[in-house]
C-alpha cells in the first residue's frame, strides 16, 4: 500500500527504534515472554508496521465492501443496511416443548430459527431403536416422522421466518418433512427461507454423525443442490461448515483450509453431477467457529471470504458474483467454555461475538454460559441472546463496515491465514482432494495434533485458561436451574411412534419406500421419493433403512 | 511396583461423535506408559463391556457429552456386574451436571472428570487406583 | 479352579486372564498352559501382516464374519506398536472390528508389540495355543508393517497372508525379500483403487522370477475389504492353502519345526537361568568380562572355565 521509498524509510525508523527506544526499556524490563503467539499457534511480532503490509494491493486484495474478492464484506452496506441474524440453536425433548422454546425466543427478539436435532434423528434413528435408548430428546428434539415436524413449527408461519436446521446426513428427509408441513400450512416451497447443514464430510472428519459411505452421501448432497434450484431458490442447500472441525481441535488456519477443501469437493461433486456452478453455487453457506483469539478471528474470517472468492472465480470460472461471496454463520466456541466459573463464559462469548461481528459474519449464535454443564436454561439463553443485541445497538461497532482494515496487524494476520490454508488446500489437492483426504485421516489427524498441542500447552500453563489452570477458585458455586430433559421422552416418543404406525395408511407407506429404493438403485434424483415418503408418515428410521439397505453403512477406518 | 504397562479401555457409548476429548485422553494416557484400547464411536454397553473383559483391562474409560450417561453408565456398571467383572475400575467424563454425579458414583463409577479436568489428573488417578 | 480348567469351560475372564500373564510373567503361566496343552492343536492359525494402512483389520473383520456364517469360531490377536519412548500404546485394530465384540464365538485381544520382539513372539504363540485350546477353529494374528518383528511372529502361523494395496508408495520393489519368502497367500487390497493391477502383476513377475522348486505357488487375490468384495475367494484360498498343507505334509513338517524352535527356546531359558542361578547372579561373568578386557584371558577360555564346573556338577 506504499511505495518502495516509504517502506525503506519506514523500515529505517523501525530498526532506529529498535536499536535505541526499545532497547533501553528491553534491558531493564524484559518481555513478559519470548514467544508470543496467536490461540493458533501463529507468530505474533512486538510490533508491525506498514512494512507488513507492503504488499498488499489494495484493489486486488481488499476491494470495496460487496465487491470482488469481498476481503471487506459480502453486501454494499453490511450492518449499516440490516444488522445479522441472530439465531440462537435450540431444540430438545420433545416437539411441544421445543416448539414452546422457539416462540420463546421469537418474542425475545430472534430474527431466525435454527433447529437442534436429537442424535438418533441425525444418525437416522427412530426413538424406539435400540441404540436410540438413553438419547432421546437429549441434545435435541425428538423427531420421527412429519407428525413430529408437525408439531414443531405448529403456529410458526413459515414465509415469515428463515430456519437453519443442523441436520446432516439424513438432510434430505428433514427438508422434506419440512416442505411438507409448509404445504399443508399452504406455503410453497419458493417461499421458504433457511438452511440445511448437509455437510457429510466434516462428520466423517470431526463430528461423528455420518451414516452413509462417502460416494452415496455426496449424491444425496447433489440431489438437494439439483432438487432447489428447482424448486427452493431461497434455500441455503448446504452449510459448509468448519465450526466442528475448530471444536474438533484445529487451529484457524486449517479450520478456514478444511472447511474451504471440502466446499472445493462439493462444487466439484455438484459439477460431476451435470449442475452448472452458476446455478448451485450462490446457494452454498458456510459456518465457522469463533475463538478467544479475536484479531486472528478476525482475520480468519476476512482470508475465508476472499480465498474462497478466489477459488469460485480462479479454479471453477464462477460467472455469477454471487457464487464467489461466502456467506456464512457463526457460532461462538463451545470448547472455549469453562465448567469453572461458569459466568465467565459470559465475557468470553462477548469477545467472540465480537470478533465474529467485526469479521462481517451473516448471522450468529452466541453460546450460553452453562453450557460446558448442561443445556442452557431459559435465563443463560437469554443473556446470550441479549449479548448479541448489546453488540449491536450499543457498541458502535456495526456504525461502519469492515472496521480494522488496514490494521498492519489484522492485514498481515489476513494474508498470512489466506497462504497458510492455501498451501494446505494445495496438498489436499495431492492427497486427491478432500473426500480422499478424509478417508486417508489426514485431516483427522492433523486436527488431533493440534487438539493434543493445545491440550499441552494449558497443562504446562504455557497458556492461560481463567478459572481453569490460573484464577481457580477454592469452592464453586454452581449455577442453578440447568435445564434437566425429561427422561420420559423416550417413551413418549416410543408410543407416539406406536401409535403413529397403527393410524397411517400402510399400504401407501410401503409402496412410497418402494419408490424410495428403486429411485437409490437407479440414478434417479432421491428428493422427490423422500418427499412422497415423508408425506405418507415414514419414519426416519424407515427411510435411512431402506438408504442403508442400498448404500451401505460408513465405517471408520483411521483413528490415530 | 507393578512391572506391567496399566491397561486402559477407552470407548464413547452413545451416540455423540465428539471425541476430541476421549482422543486426547488415549493419547495422554499412552504418553504415560498405558496401553489403551480405543474403540471408536457408538459403543453400546454390551460392547463396552465385553471389550473390557476381552482385553482384561484395569480401566473402563467413558466419554458422553449428550447428556445419555445417566442412561448408559449405570448400565455399564450392571453389566459389568452381571459378568463379575466390578474389580475394573470405570471413570466417566464429558458434559456432566455435578447433580448427576452422586448417582453415578452409587452406580459404582471412580470418578467422574467434566470439561477443564487435565489429563495429568486423570493419569494420576487411575495410577493410584490401579496401584491399591 | 485352574484358570485352564475355566478356559476349558468357557470362561472368558479366565482366557483374558492367562493371556495377560503370558504377556507379563510367562514363567508364571506355565502351569496352566501344560494343562491347556492336550487341548490344543486343532485351530488353524493365520498370520496377516502389511503395511500400515492396507487394511488387515478389515480384512480380518470381514473373514471373521463370513466365518461365523459358517459357524466355526474365531480367535484374533490384533498387535500395534508400542512406543518406544514411554512404554505406552494405542491399540487402536478393534475399531473395525467391533461388531465381532458381543459375539460368544469371537475373541479379540489387542497387544501391544512392548520391549523385546522375542518376548512378544512369544507371548503371542501362547495367547495362540490359549485360544486354540478354548476352543476357536481359526485364530489370526494381525501384526502391522513388513520388517523382522513381524516375520517373527507370523512364523507362528500355519498360513501367512500379506496384504498389499495400490499408491500406498511402498513398491513391490521395496518389500524385504524376508516378507515376500513368508507369504503363503498375497492379498492385494483396496483393489478398486487405480494401480491395483500393476501391484497384481508386479508380484505375479515376481512370483516368476522364483526359480526355485516350489509346491505352492503363493496365489494373488484382490479384495475390496470395506465392501466385502473377494473375501469369499480369499477364504477359499486360505482353505486351499490348508489343504495344501494337510496334504503334502508340509503342516506337521511346519509345526515340528516350530515346537522344536518352541522346545529349543524353553530349554536355553532354562538352562541359562540354571547357569545364573548356579553363579549366583551376573557378577561372576563380569569378573571374567574384566579380564577379558585386560587381555588376561581370551573370551574362549572365559567362558570353559565359566561352564566347566556347572557341567561338572
Amino acid at each position: 500500500m506504499y511505495d518502495k521509498r516509504q517502506v525503506d524509510k519506514i523500515k529505517g525508523r523501525k530498526r532506529k527504534w529498535e536499536e535505541g527506544t526499545l532497547k533501553k526499556v528491553l534491558d531493564r524490563f524484559p518481555e513478559r515472554r519470548r514467544d508470543f503467539k496467536t490461540l493458533s499457534d501463529l507468530p505474533v511480532e512486538r510490533v508491525y508496521t506498514p512494512v507488513d503490509t507492503a504488499d498488499l494491493d489494495h484493489e486486488k486484495d481488499l476491494g470495496m465492501p460487496g465487491e470482488y474478492p469481498y476481503t471487506r464484506g459480502i453486501q454494499p452496506t453490511m450492518y449499516r443496511g440490516r444488522l445479522w441474524t441472530m439465531r440462537q440453536y435450540a431444540g430438545f425433548g420433545t416437539a411441544e416443548e421445543s416448539n414452546k422454546r422457539y416462540k420463546y425466543l421469537l418474542e425475545q427478539g430472534q430474527t431466525g430459527l435454527s433447529v437442534a436435532f436429537d442424535l438418533p434423528t441425525q444418525i437416522g434413528y427412530d426413538s424406539d431403536h435400540a441404540l436410540a435408548e438413553g438419547e432421546v430428546g437429549k441434545v435435541g428434539v425428538a423427531i420421527d416422522s412429519l407428525a413430529d415436524m408437525e408439531v414443531l413449527f405448529g403456529g410458526i408461519p413459515l414465509d415469515k421466518v428463515s430456519t437453519s436446521m443442523t441436520i446432516n446426513a439424513p438432510a434430505a428427509i428433514l427438508l422434506a418433512m419440512y416442505i411438507a408441513v409448509a404445504e399443508k400450512q399452504g406455503v410453497s416451497p419458493e417461499k421458504l427461507k433457511g438452511t440445511i447443514q448437509n455437510d457429510i464430510l466434516k462428520e466423517y472428519a470431526a463430528r461423528g454423525t455420518y451414516i452413509f459411505p462417502p460416494q452415496p452421501s455426496m449424491r444425496l448432497i447433489t440431489d438437494t443442490f439439483a432438487y432447489c434450484a428447482a424448486h427452493l431458490p431461497n434455500w441455503n442447500t448446504i452449510s459448509i461448515s468448519g465450526y466442528h472441525i475448530r471444536e474438533a481441535g484445529c487451529t484457524a488456519v486449517q479450520e478456514v483450509a478444511f472447511t474451504l477443501a471440502d466446499g472445493i469437493a462439493y462444487v466439484e461433486a455438484a459439477i460431476e453431477a451435470g449442475l452448472d456452478v452458476d446455478d448451485f453455487a450462490p446457494r452454498l453457506s458456510f459456518f465457522f467457529n469463533s475463538q478467544m483469539d479475536l484479531l486472528e478471528e478476525v482475520a480468519k474470517f476476512r482470508a475465508a471470504r476472499r480465498l474462497w472468492a478466489r477459488i469460485m472465480k480462479e479454479r471453477f470460472g464462477a460467472q455469477n458474483p454471487r457464487s464467489s461471496k461466502l456467506r456464512f454463520h457463526t457460532q461462538t466456541a463451545g470448547c472455549a467454555l469453562t465448567a469453572q466459573q461458569p459466568d465467565n463464559n459470559v465475557v468470553r462469548v462477548t469477545l467472540q461475538a465480537l470478533a465474529a461481528v467485526l469479521g462481517g459474519t451473516q448471522s450468529l449464535h452466541t453460546n450460553s454460559r452453562d453450557e460446558a454443564l448442561a443445556l442452557p436454561s431459559e435465563d443463560s439463553v437469554r443473556i446470550a441472546l441479549r449479548t448479541q443485541q448489546v453488540i449491536a445497538h450499543e457498541s458502535g461497532v456495526t456504525n461502519t463496515i469492515d472496521p480494522l482494515a488496514g490494521s498492519y496487524y489484522v492485514e498481515s494476520l489476513t494474508d498470512k491465514i489466506e497462504t497458510e490454508a492455501r498451501e494446505y488446500i494445495e496438498k489436499i489437492d495431492v492427497l486427491g482432494g478432500a473426500v480422499k483426504a478424509i478417508e486417508q485421516g489426514f485431516m483427522q489427524r492433523e486436527i488431533q495434533e493440534s487438539a493434543y498441542q493445545y491440550q499441552r500447552s494449558v497443562e504446562s500453563k504455557d497458556r492461560v485458561v481463567v478459572g481453569v489452570n490460573k484464577f481457580q477458585l477454592e469452592a464453586e458455586t454452581l449455577p442453578e436451574g440447568l435445564l434437566k430433559v425429561d427422561p420420559a421422552v423416550g417413551e413418549y416418543q416410543k408410543e407416539r411412534i406406536a401409535l403413529l404406525k397403527a393410524d397411517r395408511d400402510a399400504e401407501a407407506v410401503a409402496a412410497a419406500l418402494k419408490r424410495l429404493e428403486e429411485t437409490a438403485q437407479s440414478d434417479g434424483n432421491l428428493l422427490p421419493p423422500i418427499i412422497a415418503a415423508a408425506k405418507v408418515y415414514a419414519t426416519i428410521g424407515e427411510i435411512c433403512d431402506v438408504l442403508r439397505g442400498v448404500f451401505g453403512e460408513y465405517e471408520t477406518s483411521v483413528i490415530f | 511396583m507393578r512391572e506391567r504397562p496399566i491397561r486402559v479401555l477407552i470407548a464413547k457409548p452413545g451416540l455423540d461423535g465428539h471425541d476430541r476429548g476421549a482422543k486426547i485422553m488415549a493419547r495422554a494416557l499412552r504418553d504415560a506408559g498405558m496401553e489403551v484400547i480405543y474403540t471408536g464411536l457408538r459403543q453400546t454397553p454390551e460392547q463396552i463391556v465385553e471389550t473390557g473383559i476381552q482385553e482384561d483391562v484395569d480401566v473402563i474409560g467413558m466419554s458422553i457429552l449428550s447428556g445419555a450417561h445417566t442412561h448408559l453408565f449405570p448400565k455399564v456398571m450392571q453389566l459389568l456386574k452381571d459378568n463379575e467383572a466390578e474389580d475394573i475400575l470405570v471413570i466417566g467424563g464429558g458434559i456432566i451436571p455435578d447433580e448427576d454425579i452422586p448417582a453415578l458414583k452409587r452406580a459404582g463409577l471412580a470418578a467422574i472428570f467434566t470439561p477443564g479436568a487435565l489429563t495429568e489428573t486423570v493419569i494420576d488417578f487411575i495410577k493410584e487406583q490401579v496401584q491399591k | 479352579m485352574t484358570l485352564a480348567n475355566r478356559i476349558l469351560t468357557g470362561d472368558r475372564r479366565a482366557l483374558a486372564r492367562l493371556i495377560t500373564i503370558v504377556e507379563n510373567q510367562p514363567t508364571e503361566a506355565i502351569p496352566n498352559l501344560q494343562l491347556l496343552y492336550p487341548h490344543t492343536g486343532k485351530a488353524l492359525v493365520i498370520g496377516i501382516t502389511g503395511p500400515p494402512g492396507s487394511g488387515k483389520s478389515t480384512l480380518v473383520d470381514k473373514l471373521a464374519k463370513k466365518l461365523r456364517q459358517q459357524k466355526k469360531t474365531v480367535g484374533i490377536i490384533a498387535v500395534d506398536p508400542t512406543s518406544p519412548f514411554t512404554g505406552g500404546a494405542i491399540l487402536g485394530d478393534r475399531i473395525r472390528m467391533q461388531d465381532l465384540a458381543t459375539d460368544p464365538g469371537v475373541y479379540i485381544r489387542s497387544m501391544g508389540t512392548r520391549g523385546s520382539l522375542g518376548g512378544l513372539a512369544k507371548a503371542a504363540h501362547s495367547a495362540i495355543e490359549i485360544l486354540d485350546a478354548a476352543g476357536m477353529d481359526y485364530v489370526f494374528v494381525e501384526t502391522v508393517g513388513v520388517g523382522q518383528s513381524e516375520v517373527d511372529i507370523v512364523g507362528i502361523a500355519d498360513t501367512t497372508m500379506v496384504t498389499l494395496v495400490p499408491g500406498l508408495g511402498d513398491d513391490i520393489q521395496t518389500i524385504k525379500a524376508g516378507v515376500l519368502e513368508i507369504a503363503d497367500i498375497f492379498v492385494v487390497n483396496k483393489a478398486d483403487r487405480p494401480g491395483a493391477d500393476q501391484v497384481k502383476m508386479q508380484l505375479e513377475m515376481m512370483l516368476d522370477l522364483n526359480t526355485k522348486e516350489i509346491k505352492w505357488r503363493p496365489p494373488v487375490l484382490p479384495t475390496v475389504a470395506n465392501a466385502g468384495e473377494g473375501i469369499a475367494d480369499l477364504l477359499q484360498g486360505i482353505k486351499k492353502h490348508y489343504r495344501y498343507l494337510h496334504d503334502s505334509g508340509e503342516l506337521r513338517a511346519r509345526r515340528k519345526a516350530r515346537y522344536k524352535a518352541e522346545i529349543m527356546a524353553i530349554v536355553e531359558e532354562g538352562l541359562r537361568d540354571r547357569l545364573l542361578t548356579f553363579w549366583a547372579g551376573e557378577g561372576k561373568i563380569n569378573t571374567v568380562v574384566e579380564e577379558v578386557i585386560a587381555q588376561e584371558k581370551d573370551p574362549y577360555t572365559a567362558a570353559f572355565e565359566l561352564l566347566g564346573p556347572f557341567l561338572a556338577k
